[in-house]
């Protein structure tokens, strides 16, 4: 994958989560992953298609989800399991809004779809030539994963426009 | 949250009234806790394009929020059929996705505004503010909510 795909995703985490937790969202660990994707807590799923295609997964501890939630609601009491999934369904929803603007204004066109709460334990996996981006941010809330299939479409890539 | 001066309804003093149209409960919730600190009232709310449109209706708000990445019906859509019905809605698209071509398409349909997500109340405020003109007043106290003494 190439580095203009991952750059505004880094800075869309960074600047959301910022923006929303008061806080700054440090990406500490950066890796390729080409095995099926398992969650490790509450996972949003967000799939793109256009002249880029694939998914993103934001995946959170409930631990973190509920403080996050708390963070964003105001509220002063624990937080139900509906707001804790609903929390982390918006925040996959800020952040890989702001990262396709950004792509969006570097040419690409394509459509984001609603998130998808991702409840399975039986993991995803994208198409056999996909592999996936793996970032982890640390927050005072507790780490962010987020985990980036994508490629460009097929008939774009052979118009040879982003080769 | 910071307090806001109330926004009122010019003609009668009345709260703003507010449609909320997002298919997050979270969005809805965060941008209700927004209204309520410009001193206004959320009358309706929704989940997607279709039920806004039944909303309006039944509502006739003085003001909506629109998402645009919904399931069944989008935001521009959505929007767009309302304003159809009702040229004088004032919509204000509200989304994280915020292409240029999803702003220019908005304005086209008639949108008012469009702010993106994560939303800034001052700067929500502001366009609020811009969007009701003269129909809106910014009031301080109650006194002035009543009219007593409006600047």
């Amino acid at each position: 994958m190439r580095i203009e795909l991952i750059q505004p995703f880094i800075n869309a985490a960074d600047a959301v989560i910022g923006e929303t937790l008061q806080c700054t969202a440090q990406a500490v660990d950066v890796s390729m992953d080409e095995e099926v994707y398992r969650k490790t807590g509450l996972a949003a799923r967000v799939s793109i298609t256009g002249d880029i295609e694939g998914r993103v997964i934001f995946d959170v501890t409930r631990d973190t989800a509920a403080k996050v939630a708390v963070c964003l609601s105001g509220a002063d009491t624990t937080p139900d399991d509906d707001l804790v999934r609903e929390t982390v369904c918006e925040l996959a929803n800020l952040v890989i809004g702001n990262a396709v603007t950004s792509l969006n204004d570097q040419g690409f066109r394509f459509k984001v779809h609603p998130p998808e709460f991702h409840a399975s334990e039986a993991g995803l996996k994208g198409s056999e030539d996909t592999e996936a981006l793996v970032m982890r941010f640390d927050t005072p809330a507790g780490s962010v994963f987020m985990n980036i299939a994508m490629q460009y479409h097929h008939r774009r890539r052979q118009d040879g426009q982003f080769d | 949250m910071e307090q806001f001066r109330a926004l009122v309804r010019a003609q009668d003093r009345q709260p703003v009234r507010y449609l909320v149209v997002d298919d997050s409960i979270f969005a809805r919730k965060n941008l209700a806790r927004i209204i309520e600190a410009f001193g206004g009232q959320v009358a309706g709310e929704a989940g997607d394009g279709c039920t806004a449109i039944t909303e309006y209706d039944r509502i006739l708000p003085d003001i909506v929020f629109m998402d645009i990445t919904m399931p069944q019906m989008e935001g521009i859509e959505a929007a767009e059929r309302i304003i159809h019905l009702h040229p004088n809605a004032r919509v204000i698209m509200v989304s994280s996705v915020g292409y240029q071509e999803n702003i220019v398409a908005a304005l086209q349909k008639g949108a008012r505004h469009f702010v993106q997500k994560p939303v800034k109340p001052e700067l929500l405020y502001e366009v609020v503010k811009y969007v009701l003109g003269e129909d809106g007043l910014a009031v301080e106290t109650q006194e002035e909510v009543n009219g007593e003494s409006v600047q």
